[in-house]
Protein backbone atom coordinates (compact mmCIF):
# COMPACT_ATOMS: atom_id res chain seq x y z
CA UNK A 1 0.00 0.00 0.00
CA UNK A 2 1.39 3.37 -0.94
CA UNK A 3 1.87 5.96 1.76
CA UNK A 4 -1.31 7.63 2.83
CA UNK A 5 -0.98 11.37 2.91
CA UNK A 6 -4.13 12.01 4.86
CA UNK A 7 -3.43 12.43 8.52
CA UNK A 8 -5.62 11.11 11.24
CA UNK A 9 -8.24 13.68 12.14
CA UNK A 10 -8.43 13.62 15.89
CA UNK A 11 -10.32 15.77 18.36
CA UNK A 12 -8.27 18.88 17.77
CA UNK A 13 -9.15 18.72 14.10
CA UNK A 14 -12.87 18.88 14.76
CA UNK A 15 -12.39 22.52 15.70
CA UNK A 16 -10.28 23.26 12.62
CA UNK A 17 -12.81 21.41 10.45
CA UNK A 18 -15.72 23.28 11.98
CA UNK A 19 -13.99 26.61 11.42
CA UNK A 20 -13.04 25.64 7.86
CA UNK A 21 -16.67 24.91 7.03
CA UNK A 22 -17.83 28.05 8.83
CA UNK A 23 -15.38 30.05 6.76
CA UNK A 24 -16.70 28.43 3.62
CA UNK A 25 -20.27 29.33 4.55
CA UNK A 26 -19.29 32.92 5.26
CA UNK A 27 -17.40 33.17 1.96
CA UNK A 28 -20.74 32.48 0.30
CA UNK A 29 -21.89 35.90 1.46
CA UNK A 30 -19.16 37.43 -0.68
CA UNK A 31 -20.37 35.47 -3.70
CA UNK A 32 -24.04 36.26 -3.18
CA UNK A 33 -24.52 39.94 -2.41
CA UNK A 34 -28.26 39.28 -2.07
CA UNK A 35 -27.42 37.45 1.16
CA UNK A 36 -25.82 40.60 2.47
CA UNK A 37 -28.94 42.53 1.50
CA UNK A 38 -31.04 39.98 3.34
CA UNK A 39 -28.87 40.28 6.43
CA UNK A 40 -28.55 44.05 6.41
CA UNK A 41 -30.66 46.18 4.16
CA UNK A 42 -33.90 44.22 4.45
CA UNK A 43 -34.18 44.43 8.26
CA UNK A 44 -33.14 48.07 8.16
CA UNK A 45 -35.87 48.75 5.62
CA UNK A 46 -38.38 46.91 7.80
CA UNK A 47 -37.38 49.03 10.74
CA UNK A 48 -37.77 52.30 8.87
CA UNK A 49 -41.03 51.27 7.17
CA UNK A 50 -42.74 49.97 10.27
CA UNK A 51 -41.70 52.81 12.49
CA UNK A 52 -42.53 55.63 10.09
CA UNK A 53 -45.47 54.14 8.16
CA UNK A 54 -47.39 52.45 10.95
CA UNK A 55 -45.80 54.06 13.97
CA UNK A 56 -48.04 57.12 14.09
CA UNK A 57 -51.20 55.04 13.76
CA UNK A 58 -50.27 52.29 16.22
CA UNK A 59 -48.67 54.42 18.90
CA UNK A 60 -49.10 58.14 19.35
CA UNK A 61 -45.81 58.93 17.60
CA UNK A 62 -43.20 57.10 15.59
CA UNK A 63 -40.64 57.89 18.25
CA UNK A 64 -42.74 56.09 20.82
CA UNK A 65 -43.42 53.24 18.44
CA UNK A 66 -39.69 52.79 17.81
CA UNK A 67 -39.27 52.00 21.51
CA UNK A 68 -41.94 49.33 21.17
CA UNK A 69 -41.09 47.90 17.77
CA UNK A 70 -37.28 47.67 17.73
CA UNK A 71 -37.10 44.54 19.90
CA UNK A 72 -39.85 42.99 17.76
CA UNK A 73 -38.02 43.73 14.52
CA UNK A 74 -34.81 42.29 15.98
CA UNK A 75 -36.51 39.01 16.83
CA UNK A 76 -38.35 38.89 13.52
CA UNK A 77 -35.08 39.38 11.64
CA UNK A 78 -33.28 36.57 13.44
CA UNK A 79 -36.31 34.30 12.95
CA UNK A 80 -36.07 34.87 9.19
CA UNK A 81 -32.29 34.53 8.86
CA UNK A 82 -32.28 30.71 9.20
CA UNK A 83 -34.13 30.65 5.88
CA UNK A 84 -30.76 31.11 4.27
CA UNK A 85 -29.49 28.18 6.30
CA UNK A 86 -32.33 25.95 5.10
CA UNK A 87 -31.82 26.89 1.48
CA UNK A 88 -28.03 26.55 1.67
CA UNK A 89 -28.28 23.06 3.19
CA UNK A 90 -30.81 22.07 0.57
CA UNK A 91 -28.57 23.28 -2.25
CA UNK A 92 -25.54 21.50 -0.73
CA UNK A 93 -27.44 18.22 -0.80
CA UNK A 94 -28.63 18.72 -4.35
CA UNK A 95 -25.22 19.69 -5.65
CA UNK A 96 -23.44 16.75 -4.03
CA UNK A 97 -21.35 18.98 -1.76
CA UNK A 98 -22.66 17.11 1.30
CA UNK A 99 -21.62 13.82 -0.34
CA UNK A 100 -18.13 15.17 -0.74
CA UNK A 101 -18.01 16.24 2.92
CA UNK A 102 -19.32 12.88 4.01
CA UNK A 103 -16.76 11.00 1.96
CA UNK A 104 -13.97 12.89 3.73
CA UNK A 105 -12.45 11.60 6.96
CA UNK A 106 -13.99 14.39 9.04
CA UNK A 107 -16.50 14.31 11.87
CA UNK A 108 -20.02 14.73 10.55
CA UNK A 109 -20.68 17.13 13.41
CA UNK A 110 -18.13 19.49 11.85
CA UNK A 111 -20.45 20.12 8.90
CA UNK A 112 -23.35 21.01 11.21
CA UNK A 113 -21.08 22.85 13.64
CA UNK A 114 -19.62 24.91 10.80
CA UNK A 115 -23.09 25.86 9.67
CA UNK A 116 -24.09 27.01 13.16
CA UNK A 117 -20.88 28.94 13.70
CA UNK A 118 -21.42 30.82 10.45
CA UNK A 119 -25.06 31.45 11.33
CA UNK A 120 -23.94 32.80 14.69
CA UNK A 121 -21.86 35.38 12.84
CA UNK A 122 -24.71 36.33 10.53
CA UNK A 123 -27.24 36.65 13.32
CA UNK A 124 -24.89 38.71 15.50
CA UNK A 125 -24.13 41.00 12.58
CA UNK A 126 -27.80 41.68 11.89
CA UNK A 127 -28.66 42.22 15.55
CA UNK A 128 -25.87 44.74 16.07
CA UNK A 129 -26.64 46.52 12.81
CA UNK A 130 -30.36 46.93 13.51
CA UNK A 131 -29.78 47.96 17.10
CA UNK A 132 -27.23 50.50 15.88
CA UNK A 133 -29.68 52.04 13.42
CA UNK A 134 -32.41 51.97 16.07
CA UNK A 135 -30.21 54.03 18.35
CA UNK A 136 -29.40 56.45 15.53
CA UNK A 137 -33.14 56.89 14.88
CA UNK A 138 -33.71 57.65 18.54
CA UNK A 139 -34.15 54.37 20.39
CA UNK A 140 -33.11 54.67 24.03
CA UNK A 141 -32.20 51.73 26.27
CA UNK A 142 -34.05 52.07 29.54
CA UNK A 143 -32.15 49.54 31.64
CA UNK A 144 -28.58 48.78 32.58
CA UNK A 145 -25.82 47.78 30.16
CA UNK A 146 -26.04 44.24 31.53
CA UNK A 147 -29.75 44.11 30.71
CA UNK A 148 -29.10 45.44 27.21
CA UNK A 149 -26.37 42.84 26.64
CA UNK A 150 -28.63 40.10 28.00
CA UNK A 151 -31.33 41.13 25.52
CA UNK A 152 -28.86 40.96 22.61
CA UNK A 153 -27.60 37.54 23.70
CA UNK A 154 -31.16 36.29 24.08
CA UNK A 155 -32.09 37.41 20.57
CA UNK A 156 -28.94 35.88 19.05
CA UNK A 157 -29.58 32.63 20.93
CA UNK A 158 -33.12 32.60 19.58
CA UNK A 159 -31.82 33.03 16.03
CA UNK A 160 -29.56 30.02 16.48
CA UNK A 161 -32.42 28.06 18.01
CA UNK A 162 -34.53 28.67 14.91
CA UNK A 163 -31.72 27.26 12.76
CA UNK A 164 -32.67 23.75 13.87
CA UNK A 165 -36.27 23.57 12.64
CA UNK A 166 -35.21 25.41 9.48
CA UNK A 167 -32.28 23.01 9.00
CA UNK A 168 -34.75 20.14 9.25
CA UNK A 169 -36.82 21.73 6.48
CA UNK A 170 -33.70 22.27 4.36
CA UNK A 171 -32.63 18.64 4.75
CA UNK A 172 -36.09 17.16 4.21
CA UNK A 173 -37.36 19.27 1.31
CA UNK A 174 -36.62 18.07 -2.20
CA UNK A 175 -36.42 21.49 -3.82
CA UNK A 176 -35.47 24.98 -2.74
CA UNK A 177 -38.94 26.15 -3.79
CA UNK A 178 -40.54 23.90 -1.20
CA UNK A 179 -38.07 25.16 1.40
CA UNK A 180 -39.29 28.67 0.62
CA UNK A 181 -42.96 27.81 0.77
CA UNK A 182 -42.78 25.76 3.91
CA UNK A 183 -40.50 28.25 5.63
CA UNK A 184 -42.79 31.18 4.94
CA UNK A 185 -45.85 29.25 6.08
CA UNK A 186 -44.18 28.72 9.43
CA UNK A 187 -42.14 31.86 10.05
CA UNK A 188 -44.56 34.49 8.78
CA UNK A 189 -47.47 33.70 11.18
CA UNK A 190 -45.04 33.05 14.02
CA UNK A 191 -43.50 36.49 13.74
CA UNK A 192 -46.65 38.47 12.96
CA UNK A 193 -49.08 36.81 15.37
CA UNK A 194 -46.88 37.85 18.25
CA UNK A 195 -46.14 40.91 20.31
CA UNK A 196 -43.64 42.12 17.67
CA UNK A 197 -45.63 45.01 16.20
CA UNK A 198 -48.80 45.38 18.26
CA UNK A 199 -49.81 44.30 21.76
CA UNK A 200 -51.65 40.93 21.51
CA UNK A 201 -54.55 42.44 23.51
CA UNK A 202 -55.63 44.29 20.34
CA UNK A 203 -56.14 40.98 18.44
CA UNK A 204 -59.38 38.96 18.37
CA UNK A 205 -59.65 36.44 21.19
CA UNK A 206 -58.74 33.27 19.26
CA UNK A 207 -55.65 34.92 17.87
CA UNK A 208 -54.67 36.26 21.27
CA UNK A 209 -54.37 32.69 22.55
CA UNK A 210 -51.89 31.86 19.81
CA UNK A 211 -50.00 35.12 20.23
CA UNK A 212 -49.66 34.58 23.98
CA UNK A 213 -48.33 31.04 23.58
CA UNK A 214 -46.11 31.85 20.65
CA UNK A 215 -42.42 31.36 21.56
CA UNK A 216 -41.66 34.46 19.48
CA UNK A 217 -43.84 36.52 21.84
CA UNK A 218 -41.97 35.17 24.86
CA UNK A 219 -38.61 36.12 23.36
CA UNK A 220 -39.83 39.53 22.20
CA UNK A 221 -41.39 40.30 25.60
CA UNK A 222 -38.21 39.32 27.41
CA UNK A 223 -35.96 41.27 25.03
CA UNK A 224 -38.27 44.31 25.09
CA UNK A 225 -38.43 44.47 28.87
CA UNK A 226 -34.68 44.01 29.19
CA UNK A 227 -34.02 46.73 26.62
CA UNK A 228 -36.51 49.16 28.14
CA UNK A 229 -35.53 48.44 31.73
CA UNK A 230 -38.97 47.10 32.70
CA UNK A 231 -39.50 44.24 35.14
CA UNK A 232 -38.87 41.06 33.14
CA UNK A 233 -41.41 38.88 34.90
CA UNK A 234 -41.58 35.29 33.67
CA UNK A 235 -40.92 36.19 30.01
CA UNK A 236 -37.19 35.40 30.25
CA UNK A 237 -37.79 32.01 31.82
CA UNK A 238 -40.52 31.22 29.29
CA UNK A 239 -38.32 32.10 26.34
CA UNK A 240 -35.41 30.04 27.66
CA UNK A 241 -37.71 27.06 28.21
CA UNK A 242 -39.09 27.48 24.68
CA UNK A 243 -35.61 27.58 23.18
CA UNK A 244 -34.57 24.46 25.07
CA UNK A 245 -37.71 22.66 23.90
CA UNK A 246 -37.22 23.71 20.26
CA UNK A 247 -33.59 22.61 20.22
CA UNK A 248 -34.38 19.38 22.08
CA UNK A 249 -37.05 18.48 19.54
CA UNK A 250 -35.58 19.71 16.27
CA UNK A 251 -31.83 19.20 16.68
CA UNK A 252 -32.08 15.39 17.02
CA UNK A 253 -34.61 15.27 14.18
CA UNK A 254 -32.43 17.38 11.91
CA UNK A 255 -29.30 15.38 12.73
CA UNK A 256 -31.11 12.08 12.20
CA UNK A 257 -32.45 13.26 8.82
CA UNK A 258 -29.02 14.55 7.90
CA UNK A 259 -27.47 11.17 8.60
CA UNK A 260 -30.18 9.30 6.73
CA UNK A 261 -30.66 11.43 3.66
CA UNK A 262 -28.84 9.87 0.75
CA UNK B 1 -1.55 -8.49 -7.76
CA UNK B 2 -3.14 -7.70 -4.40
CA UNK B 3 -6.84 -7.07 -4.36
CA UNK B 4 -7.53 -3.50 -3.37
CA UNK B 5 -11.31 -3.52 -3.57
CA UNK B 6 -13.25 -6.64 -2.71
CA UNK B 7 -17.02 -6.87 -2.93
CA UNK B 8 -19.03 -9.93 -1.99
CA UNK B 9 -22.77 -10.49 -2.36
CA UNK B 10 -23.65 -6.80 -2.16
CA UNK B 11 -27.40 -6.10 -1.98
CA UNK B 12 -29.15 -2.74 -1.70
CA UNK B 13 -32.87 -2.09 -1.94
CA UNK B 14 -34.74 1.19 -2.03
CA UNK B 15 -38.30 0.36 -1.12
CA UNK B 16 -39.47 -2.03 -3.80
CA UNK B 17 -36.58 -1.32 -6.15
CA UNK B 18 -33.58 -3.60 -5.86
CA UNK B 19 -30.66 -1.47 -6.96
CA UNK B 20 -28.00 -4.09 -6.26
CA UNK B 21 -28.90 -7.74 -6.34
CA UNK B 22 -25.79 -9.55 -5.13
CA UNK B 23 -22.69 -8.05 -6.72
CA UNK B 24 -19.29 -9.74 -6.47
CA UNK B 25 -16.12 -8.17 -7.75
CA UNK B 26 -12.43 -7.81 -7.07
CA UNK B 27 -10.21 -4.97 -8.26
CA UNK B 28 -6.46 -5.22 -8.24
CA UNK B 29 -4.26 -2.51 -6.79
CA UNK B 30 -3.08 0.13 -9.22
CA UNK B 31 -5.56 -0.87 -11.90
CA UNK B 32 -8.49 0.89 -13.49
CA UNK B 33 -11.56 -1.11 -12.75
CA UNK B 34 -14.72 -0.21 -14.57
CA UNK B 35 -18.37 -0.77 -13.77
CA UNK B 36 -20.16 -0.60 -17.08
CA UNK B 37 -23.91 -0.48 -17.40
CA UNK B 38 -26.89 1.58 -18.50
CA UNK B 39 -28.58 4.17 -16.32
CA UNK B 40 -30.27 2.51 -13.40
CA UNK B 41 -28.04 -0.56 -13.47
CA UNK B 42 -26.83 0.09 -9.92
CA UNK B 43 -23.44 1.65 -10.64
CA UNK B 44 -23.96 4.75 -8.53
CA UNK B 45 -25.38 2.71 -5.66
CA UNK B 46 -22.26 0.54 -5.72
CA UNK B 47 -19.98 3.59 -5.66
CA UNK B 48 -21.96 5.13 -2.81
CA UNK B 49 -21.63 1.98 -0.73
CA UNK B 50 -17.90 1.83 -1.45
CA UNK B 51 -17.60 5.49 -0.37
CA UNK B 52 -19.42 4.76 2.93
CA UNK B 53 -22.32 7.03 1.93
CA UNK B 54 -24.79 4.13 1.90
CA UNK B 55 -25.00 1.01 4.01
CA UNK B 56 -25.72 -2.21 2.09
CA UNK B 57 -28.65 -4.45 3.07
CA UNK B 58 -26.54 -7.58 2.65
CA UNK B 59 -23.04 -8.60 1.67
CA UNK B 60 -19.80 -6.82 2.42
CA UNK B 61 -17.19 -4.65 0.77
CA UNK B 62 -13.59 -3.92 1.67
CA UNK B 63 -11.44 -1.09 0.42
CA UNK B 64 -7.72 -1.36 1.10
CA UNK B 65 -8.56 -4.09 3.59
CA UNK B 66 -11.06 -2.00 5.56
CA UNK B 67 -14.72 -2.88 5.83
CA UNK B 68 -16.90 -0.06 4.50
CA UNK B 69 -19.57 -0.56 7.16
CA UNK B 70 -17.46 -1.32 10.22
CA UNK B 71 -14.45 0.91 9.48
CA UNK B 72 -15.91 3.80 7.48
CA UNK B 73 -13.42 6.37 8.81
CA UNK B 74 -10.45 4.28 7.67
CA UNK B 75 -12.04 3.88 4.25
CA UNK B 76 -12.69 7.64 3.97
CA UNK B 77 -9.01 8.24 4.60
CA UNK B 78 -8.14 6.20 1.50
CA UNK B 79 -10.63 7.43 -1.06
CA UNK B 80 -11.27 10.36 -3.33
CA UNK B 81 -14.75 10.66 -4.80
CA UNK B 82 -15.77 12.39 -7.99
CA UNK B 83 -19.52 12.30 -8.29
CA UNK B 84 -21.84 12.01 -11.23
CA UNK B 85 -22.57 15.69 -11.09
CA UNK B 86 -19.57 17.85 -10.34
CA UNK B 87 -19.72 18.29 -6.58
CA UNK B 88 -17.89 21.57 -6.40
CA UNK B 89 -18.98 24.50 -4.31
CA UNK B 90 -20.23 26.91 -6.93
CA UNK B 91 -20.07 29.89 -4.61
CA UNK B 92 -16.37 29.47 -3.95
CA UNK B 93 -13.52 30.09 -6.34
CA UNK B 94 -11.63 27.10 -7.73
CA UNK B 95 -8.78 27.85 -5.40
CA UNK B 96 -11.01 28.20 -2.33
CA UNK B 97 -12.66 24.86 -3.15
CA UNK B 98 -9.34 23.04 -3.14
CA UNK B 99 -7.98 24.98 -0.15
CA UNK B 100 -11.08 24.04 1.85
CA UNK B 101 -10.66 20.32 1.10
CA UNK B 102 -6.97 20.52 2.02
CA UNK B 103 -7.80 22.12 5.37
CA UNK B 104 -10.52 19.55 6.03
CA UNK B 105 -7.97 16.81 5.37
CA UNK B 106 -5.77 18.22 8.11
CA UNK B 107 -3.23 20.16 6.05
CA UNK B 108 -1.85 23.39 7.45
CA UNK B 109 -2.86 26.67 5.80
CA UNK B 110 0.23 27.10 3.66
CA UNK B 111 0.39 23.41 2.70
CA UNK B 112 -3.26 23.52 1.63
CA UNK B 113 -2.63 26.67 -0.41
CA UNK B 114 0.40 25.13 -2.10
CA UNK B 115 -1.47 21.94 -2.94
CA UNK B 116 -4.37 23.95 -4.36
CA UNK B 117 -2.04 26.00 -6.57
CA UNK B 118 -0.30 22.89 -7.82
CA UNK B 119 -3.53 21.04 -8.64
CA UNK B 120 -4.97 24.08 -10.40
CA UNK B 121 -1.87 24.12 -12.58
CA UNK B 122 -2.04 20.34 -13.19
CA UNK B 123 -5.64 20.61 -14.32
CA UNK B 124 -5.16 23.69 -16.44
CA UNK B 125 -7.27 25.89 -14.17
CA UNK B 126 -4.66 28.41 -13.01
CA UNK B 127 -6.17 31.23 -14.99
CA UNK B 128 -9.62 30.69 -13.47
CA UNK B 129 -8.28 30.01 -9.97
CA UNK B 130 -9.81 33.11 -8.44
CA UNK B 131 -13.13 32.96 -10.26
CA UNK B 132 -16.27 31.49 -8.73
CA UNK B 133 -16.83 27.89 -9.78
CA UNK B 134 -20.33 28.75 -11.00
CA UNK B 135 -18.75 30.69 -13.85
CA UNK B 136 -16.82 27.58 -15.00
CA UNK B 137 -17.73 25.57 -18.08
CA UNK B 138 -18.87 21.95 -17.72
CA UNK B 139 -15.42 20.63 -18.54
CA UNK B 140 -13.72 23.00 -16.08
CA UNK B 141 -16.10 21.95 -13.32
CA UNK B 142 -15.33 18.28 -13.90
CA UNK B 143 -11.63 19.04 -13.78
CA UNK B 144 -12.05 20.99 -10.56
CA UNK B 145 -14.12 18.16 -9.12
CA UNK B 146 -11.42 15.67 -10.07
CA UNK B 147 -8.76 17.94 -8.58
CA UNK B 148 -10.81 18.20 -5.36
CA UNK B 149 -10.89 14.42 -5.03
CA UNK B 150 -7.11 14.32 -5.42
CA UNK B 151 -6.12 16.92 -2.81
CA UNK B 152 -5.23 14.27 -0.22
CA UNK B 153 -3.42 12.07 -2.77
CA UNK B 154 -5.82 9.19 -2.11
CA UNK B 155 -4.65 5.70 -3.10
CA UNK B 156 -8.21 4.99 -4.29
CA UNK B 157 -10.07 7.19 -6.71
CA UNK B 158 -13.74 6.71 -7.55
CA UNK B 159 -14.97 8.27 -10.75
CA UNK B 160 -18.71 8.09 -11.13
CA UNK B 161 -19.52 8.77 -14.80
CA UNK B 162 -16.79 11.38 -15.03
CA UNK B 163 -17.47 12.41 -18.63
CA UNK B 164 -21.26 12.19 -18.89
CA UNK B 165 -22.46 15.33 -20.63
CA UNK B 166 -19.02 16.52 -21.72
CA UNK B 167 -18.10 17.44 -25.27
CA UNK B 168 -15.66 15.11 -27.07
CA UNK B 169 -12.62 17.35 -26.57
CA UNK B 170 -13.20 17.69 -22.82
CA UNK B 171 -13.73 13.94 -22.59
CA UNK B 172 -10.38 13.26 -24.22
CA UNK B 173 -8.68 15.74 -21.88
CA UNK B 174 -10.17 14.06 -18.86
CA UNK B 175 -9.22 10.63 -20.14
CA UNK B 176 -5.60 11.59 -20.51
CA UNK B 177 -5.60 13.06 -16.99
CA UNK B 178 -7.06 9.84 -15.61
CA UNK B 179 -4.46 7.80 -17.47
CA UNK B 180 -1.60 9.76 -15.97
CA UNK B 181 -3.08 9.22 -12.51
CA UNK B 182 -3.05 5.49 -12.91
CA UNK B 183 0.58 5.51 -13.84
CA UNK B 184 1.14 6.93 -10.32
CA UNK B 185 -0.20 3.72 -8.78
CA UNK B 186 -3.65 4.95 -7.87
CA UNK B 187 -6.42 2.36 -7.98
CA UNK B 188 -9.30 3.77 -9.99
CA UNK B 189 -12.90 2.62 -9.84
CA UNK B 190 -14.68 4.03 -12.86
CA UNK B 191 -18.37 3.82 -13.63
CA UNK B 192 -19.52 4.59 -17.10
CA UNK B 193 -22.25 3.91 -19.58
CA UNK B 194 -19.91 4.30 -22.51
CA UNK B 195 -18.18 1.23 -23.83
CA UNK B 196 -15.50 3.34 -25.48
CA UNK B 197 -14.69 5.02 -22.16
CA UNK B 198 -14.25 1.68 -20.42
CA UNK B 199 -12.34 0.53 -23.48
CA UNK B 200 -9.99 3.54 -23.33
CA UNK B 201 -9.26 3.42 -19.63
CA UNK B 202 -10.09 0.17 -17.92
CA UNK B 203 -7.92 -2.87 -17.30
CA UNK B 204 -10.88 -4.84 -16.11
CA UNK B 205 -14.58 -4.33 -16.81
CA UNK B 206 -17.59 -5.60 -14.94
CA UNK B 207 -20.86 -5.21 -16.81
CA UNK B 208 -23.88 -4.78 -14.57
CA UNK B 209 -27.55 -4.70 -15.41
CA UNK B 210 -30.51 -4.61 -13.02
CA UNK B 211 -28.13 -4.81 -10.07
CA UNK B 212 -26.42 -7.99 -11.23
CA UNK B 213 -23.04 -8.70 -12.73
CA UNK B 214 -23.74 -10.10 -16.17
CA UNK B 215 -20.22 -10.22 -17.56
CA UNK B 216 -16.67 -9.53 -16.49
CA UNK B 217 -13.34 -9.41 -18.19
CA UNK B 218 -11.07 -7.16 -20.16
CA UNK B 219 -12.48 -4.92 -22.84
CA UNK B 220 -11.11 -7.36 -25.44
CA UNK B 221 -12.88 -10.31 -23.78
CA UNK B 222 -16.17 -8.47 -23.88
CA UNK B 223 -15.89 -7.44 -27.47
CA UNK B 224 -15.05 -10.98 -28.49
CA UNK B 225 -18.47 -11.90 -27.20
CA UNK B 226 -20.16 -9.38 -29.45
CA UNK B 227 -18.02 -9.66 -32.48
CA UNK B 228 -15.39 -7.25 -33.57
CA UNK B 229 -17.45 -5.05 -35.86
CA UNK B 230 -20.95 -3.98 -36.69
CA UNK B 231 -22.32 -3.05 -40.09
CA UNK B 232 -25.10 -0.48 -40.20
CA UNK B 233 -27.12 -0.45 -43.41
CA UNK B 234 -30.00 1.74 -44.51
CA UNK B 235 -31.48 1.22 -47.98
CA UNK B 236 -32.86 4.24 -49.82
CA UNK B 237 -36.04 2.31 -50.59
CA UNK B 238 -37.93 0.89 -47.65
CA UNK B 239 -39.03 -2.04 -49.86
CA UNK B 240 -35.41 -3.18 -50.08
CA UNK B 241 -35.08 -3.72 -46.35
CA UNK B 242 -36.02 -7.44 -46.37
CA UNK B 243 -33.57 -8.17 -49.20
CA UNK B 244 -30.83 -6.18 -47.51
CA UNK B 245 -31.50 -8.07 -44.32
CA UNK B 246 -31.26 -11.40 -46.13
CA UNK B 247 -27.91 -10.44 -47.62
CA UNK B 248 -26.52 -9.12 -44.36
CA UNK B 249 -27.67 -12.27 -42.58
CA UNK B 250 -25.15 -14.26 -44.57
CA UNK B 251 -22.34 -12.19 -43.02
CA UNK B 252 -23.65 -12.35 -39.44
CA UNK B 253 -21.60 -14.13 -36.83
CA UNK B 254 -24.69 -15.90 -35.52
CA UNK B 255 -28.43 -15.76 -35.91
CA UNK B 256 -28.94 -13.38 -32.96
CA UNK B 257 -26.52 -10.88 -34.42
CA UNK B 258 -28.91 -9.12 -36.80
CA UNK B 259 -31.57 -6.54 -36.03
CA UNK B 260 -33.90 -4.35 -37.99
CA UNK B 261 -35.27 -1.15 -36.62
CA UNK B 262 -37.39 0.80 -39.08
CA UNK B 263 -35.28 0.96 -42.22
CA UNK B 264 -31.96 0.47 -40.45
CA UNK B 265 -30.41 -2.98 -40.36
CA UNK B 266 -27.51 -3.63 -37.99
CA UNK B 267 -25.49 -6.77 -37.96
CA UNK B 268 -22.50 -7.97 -35.96
CA UNK B 269 -20.36 -9.44 -38.67
CA UNK B 270 -18.22 -12.52 -38.42
CA UNK B 271 -14.46 -12.11 -38.10
CA UNK B 272 -12.67 -11.61 -41.39
CA UNK B 273 -15.62 -10.13 -43.26
CA UNK B 274 -14.75 -6.93 -45.14
CA UNK B 275 -17.11 -4.03 -45.67
CA UNK B 276 -16.27 -4.21 -49.40
CA UNK B 277 -17.73 -7.70 -49.66
CA UNK B 278 -20.97 -6.51 -48.11
CA UNK B 279 -21.11 -3.48 -50.38
CA UNK B 280 -20.56 -5.60 -53.50
CA UNK B 281 -23.32 -8.06 -52.60
CA UNK B 282 -25.79 -5.25 -51.98
CA UNK B 283 -24.76 -3.63 -55.23
CA UNK B 284 -25.17 -6.92 -57.11
CA UNK B 285 -28.78 -7.02 -55.97
CA UNK B 286 -29.22 -3.44 -57.14
CA UNK B 287 -30.00 -2.05 -53.72
CA UNK B 288 -29.17 1.62 -53.35
CA UNK B 289 -27.92 2.52 -49.91
CA UNK B 290 -28.52 5.68 -47.91
CA UNK B 291 -26.00 4.59 -45.32
CA UNK B 292 -23.56 1.72 -45.16
CA UNK B 293 -21.02 1.93 -42.40
CA UNK B 294 -18.74 -0.15 -40.29
CA UNK B 295 -18.41 0.64 -36.62
CA UNK B 296 -17.34 -0.84 -33.34
CA UNK B 297 -19.96 -2.51 -31.18
CA UNK B 298 -21.81 -0.14 -28.90
CA UNK B 299 -22.78 -0.81 -25.32
CA UNK B 300 -26.24 -1.67 -26.62
CA UNK B 301 -24.80 -4.44 -28.70
CA UNK B 302 -22.63 -5.74 -25.88
CA UNK B 303 -25.77 -5.82 -23.82
CA UNK B 304 -27.77 -7.45 -26.51
CA UNK B 305 -25.14 -10.10 -26.92
CA UNK B 306 -24.87 -10.78 -23.21
CA UNK B 307 -28.41 -10.31 -21.98
CA UNK B 308 -30.55 -10.74 -25.05
CA UNK B 309 -32.21 -7.38 -24.46
CA UNK B 310 -31.21 -3.86 -25.32
CA UNK B 311 -30.41 -1.28 -22.67
CA UNK B 312 -33.64 0.21 -21.52
CA UNK B 313 -33.49 3.93 -22.00
CA UNK B 314 -36.82 4.45 -20.26
CA UNK B 315 -35.23 3.32 -17.04
CA UNK B 316 -33.17 6.46 -16.91
CA UNK B 317 -31.87 7.08 -13.43
CA UNK B 318 -33.94 4.46 -11.68
CA UNK B 319 -31.05 4.33 -9.30
CA UNK B 320 -31.02 7.95 -8.34
CA UNK B 321 -34.79 8.28 -8.31
CA UNK B 322 -35.21 5.28 -6.08
CA UNK B 323 -32.69 6.73 -3.68
CA UNK B 324 -34.53 9.99 -3.57
CA UNK B 325 -37.90 8.41 -3.04
CA UNK B 326 -36.72 6.14 -0.28
CA UNK B 327 -35.50 8.88 2.00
Amino acid sequence: MSAVAIQDSGRSNIITNTLTIARRNLLHIKATPEQLVEMSIQPLMFLVLFVYVFGGAIASSSKQYLQFALPGILVQTVAFLPFTTAIAINVDFQRGVIDRFRSLPIARSAVIGGRITADGFRVTWSVLLITGLGVVLGFRFGGTAVEAAAAMILVIAFGLTMCWPMALIGITARTTESVNTLGFLIILPLTFISSAFVPPETMPGWLQGFARWNPVTAVIDAARRLMLGLPVGDALVRSIVWMIVIVAVFAPLAIARYRRRV
Amino acid sequence: MTSAIEVQGLVKRFGKVTALDGIDMVAGQGTVFSLLGPNGAGKTTAIRILSTLLVPDAGWARVGGYDVVRQPKSVRRLIGLTGQYAAVDELLSGKENLYMIGRLLGMGGSAARARATQLLADFDLSEAAGKLARTYSGGMRRRLDLAASLVGRPPFLYLDEPTTGLDPASRRDLWSMIRSLVSDGTTVLLTTQYLDEADQLADEIVVIDHGKVIAAGTSKDLKMRVGGQVVVAQPVDLGDVPTARRILESFARDEDAIHTEGEVVTVSIADGVQLGQVARRLDDEGIQMDELALRRPSLDEVFLAITGHVTEENELDVDADAERRSS
